[in-house]
């Protein structure tokens, strides 16, 4: 009697378990969502506090003695500064690389006048479940000249499976096969629908293709690690990599010379790790909705 | 019976087939004169796939070879299955399999059923803000590098300064090396993993929960099922074929395990049970240059894998009527 006073604002009366079992949801709920955030806030916190307080461990959740000496030695560093650069280079030529292949088998394989298409389907997610391997691989790129030219980062990789299933299943969904027979009466050939109809018409998905090879990209660092031998060409994981995973500052030493070097190094961990993530993390919020957009597409006939 | 009656009819098949098979190659030549454009389209993502995925299929006879630099890849001299002997009586053999498995094991059975209660427990709250905080931020990690997410365990749990010791020592407890301690490598790989994953792998579970008939949970409902009963009865069921396919193709990834991070995690001291197959590869093939044993060994593990996946999948269509093909 008293659970239905209590709940006058919903239409269904909701019994004593019900609201336990939902008490308990909210907590569990809240549980982790603090689990999750904590980390990022700590590493946000750390790299801007002083570097003292971040190596006797006195930053528990708020930044201690707020400085950025981080960021300021972060940027006048050569090294992280060539992999900033490198990496924009890598994710806006990758991206661009990336999707037009994808749209170019993707948009074909959708359409049902397309002879061959399933055969291809095939051909195409058959190496999803089998590769040649590592070595195989490496020595396809190695003949080609690639290694440790900016190209190896492009183009081994260039197109996921996962992808083009994506964009498939979107083009068959949303441009009727209609259309490009209307297209073809009025003398519209298959290059110009593809231009002036099918881009157009495909925003949403291009704009999943575009942020998921992106980010892809921009995290990459496998590739970069087998085949490329110079540092002027290193994208900024491989940067990070060698200064915080196996802890060589030597790129780093003449700027670290001019400060309490070791206090300093500590904090500047923290630092690249925003640096690193922030351009990723900040545009994230915004975009995603196209994010889980992009993945319902794929899911619903996957 | 329907078969039988089929073949009866002897007269029939045989003049069907041959239009049909005529009407093929006409409708492909048609399509090719028609669409012209379009097949000129499809060649360079066709091209990718050939050189970059298949060629190196044809590349992995290297296994079967003694590969020698001079001669190349095809003029090198067969061995048989020497690698792969050489691979089976090597000591390490049982520990890398053992390695791979047990980490993946330990993975799928941790790992896989999170984002399913995340997903159930995100979809009984109807709507508002803290819903999309929770999606917000669960999914957020899922975009943290695998060099980032690597470097932050480390920071974390290093053995003076990480957060994980300066706690312990707060509260009286003596510090611990983390990564220099072989029985922690693989909860060190599969939590972390479950903390940037599990939102994003809960996306799925939200789009399959969202796609279930309204008119199931008002039958509930008039039935006097309690929230619980309703998730049991309604909602498990009727994501159902999503769990399979999403099983399936995680159990067909079981030795397939990410190599970045492990290569990341390893260590030294660590490396009694993280090193794995890949690490393996990696180590023997492109650091120490042996190509054909570790071509070897890295087809064993995509063979395995492969079969592993049509096992599963088999399984499951009996059982279950859903698989991925």
């Amino acid at each position: 009697m008293q659970a239905q006073a209590a709940t006058k604002r919903t239409s269904i009366r909701e019994s004593t378990g019900d609201r336990l079992f939902m008490a308990v949801v909210y907590t569990i709920l809240t549980i982790v969502l603090i689990a999750v955030l904590y980390p990022l806030i700590y590493i946000l916190s750390s790299s801007i506090s002083s570097p003292a307080a971040v190596t006797s461990g006195r930053v528990f959740l708020w930044p201690v003695d707020i400085s950025f000496k981080g960021f300021e030695t972060l940027f006048n560093t050569p090294a992280i500064l060539t992999g900033y650069g490198n990496s924009i280079f890598y994710t806006a030529a990758g991206t661009l690389i990336s999707v037009a292949l994808t749209v170019m088998i993707a948009y074909p394989l959708s359409r049902k006048t397309f002879f061959g298409r399933n055969a291809i389907m095939i051909i195409v997610t058959f190496t999803m479940i089998f590769s040649g391997g590592l070595i195989p691989t490496y020595m396809v790129v190695k003949s080609l000249h690639l290694i440790d030219t900016r190209w190896a980062l492009l183009i081994p990789n260039a197109i996921w499976v996962w992808q083009v299933i994506i964009a498939r299943t979107f083009f068959q969904a949303s441009i009727p096969d209609e259309l490009a027979e209307a297209a073809e009466i009025d003398g519209c050939s298959d290059l110009r629908f593809m231009r002036s109809v099918v881009i157009p018409l495909s925003k949403p998905i291009l704009a999943v293709l575009v942020l998921m090879y992106a980010v892809g990209q921009w995290n990459a660092y496998f590739d970069a690690l087998i085949y490329l031998k110079s540092a002027n060409l290193f994208p900024l994981q491989l940067v990070l990599r060698s200064i915080i995973i196996q802890n060589n500052s030597s790129g780093m030493m003449d700027a670290m010379k001019m400060v309490e070097r070791q206090q300093l190094s500590e904090l500047l961990k923290y630092s690249l790790i925003v640096v690193a993530t922030l351009p990723v993390l900040v545009i994230y919020p915004f975009v995603q909705r196209y994010f889980v957009q992009g993945m319902l597409v794929g899911s619903v006939k996957g | 019976m329907d078969g039988e009656i089929a073949w009866e009819g002897n007269a029939q098949p045989q003049p069907i087939r041959k239009r049909v098979k005529r009407s093929r190659t006409l409708e492909a030549r048609k399509s090719f004169k028609k669409h012209w454009q379009l097949y000129l389209v499809v060649l360079p993502p066709l091209l990718f796939f050939l050189i970059f995925k298949y060629y190196p299929m044809a590349n992995a006879v290297l296994a079967f070879k003694d590969y020698n630099v001079i001669k190349g890849i095809w003029g090198s001299p067969w061995v048989g299955l020497r690698n792969f002997k050489l691979f089976f009586d090597n000591p390490i053999f049982w520990d890398l399999i053992r390695n791979t498995i047990l980490l993946s094991g330990y993975l799928l059975l941790a790992g896989f059923p999170i984002p399913i209660l995340l997903a159930l427990m995100l979809n009984e709250i109807r709507s508002g803000r803290f819903k999309r905080i929770v999606q917000l931020v669960t999914f957020a990690p899922y975009f943290i590098s695998t060099v980032v997410m690597v470097s932050i365990i480390m920071l974390f749990l290093a053995p003076r300064l990480g957060f994980a010791n300066v706690a312990l020592n707060h509260m009286g407890f003596d510090s611990i090396n983390f990564l220099g301690e072989p029985g922690m490598f693989r909860s060190i790989y599969v939590w972390s993993d479950i903390w940037q994953t599990a939102g994003y792998s809960a996306v799925i579970y939200l789009a399959a929960l969202a796609g279930i008939d309204p008119t199931l949970y008002e039958a509930a409902k008039v039935d006097g099922a309690s929230r619980f009963q309703k998730i049991v009865h309604v909602d498990l069921p009727g994501i159902l074929p999503t769990i399979v396919v999403i099983l399936i193709l995680n159990v067909g990834n079981v030795m397939a395990i990410g190599f970045e991070k492990v290569y990341l995690l390893q260590n030294p001291l660590n490396q009694s049970t993280s090193e794995i197959i890949a690490t393996y590869v990696y180590s023997i093939g492109l650091l120490n240059a042996n190509y054909s044993f570790a071509t070897a060994v890295g087809l064993f593990n995509s063979f395995i894998n492969l079969v592993l996946l049509l096992l599963v999948n088999g399984i499951a269509k009996r059982l279950t009527n859903s698989s991925i093909w």
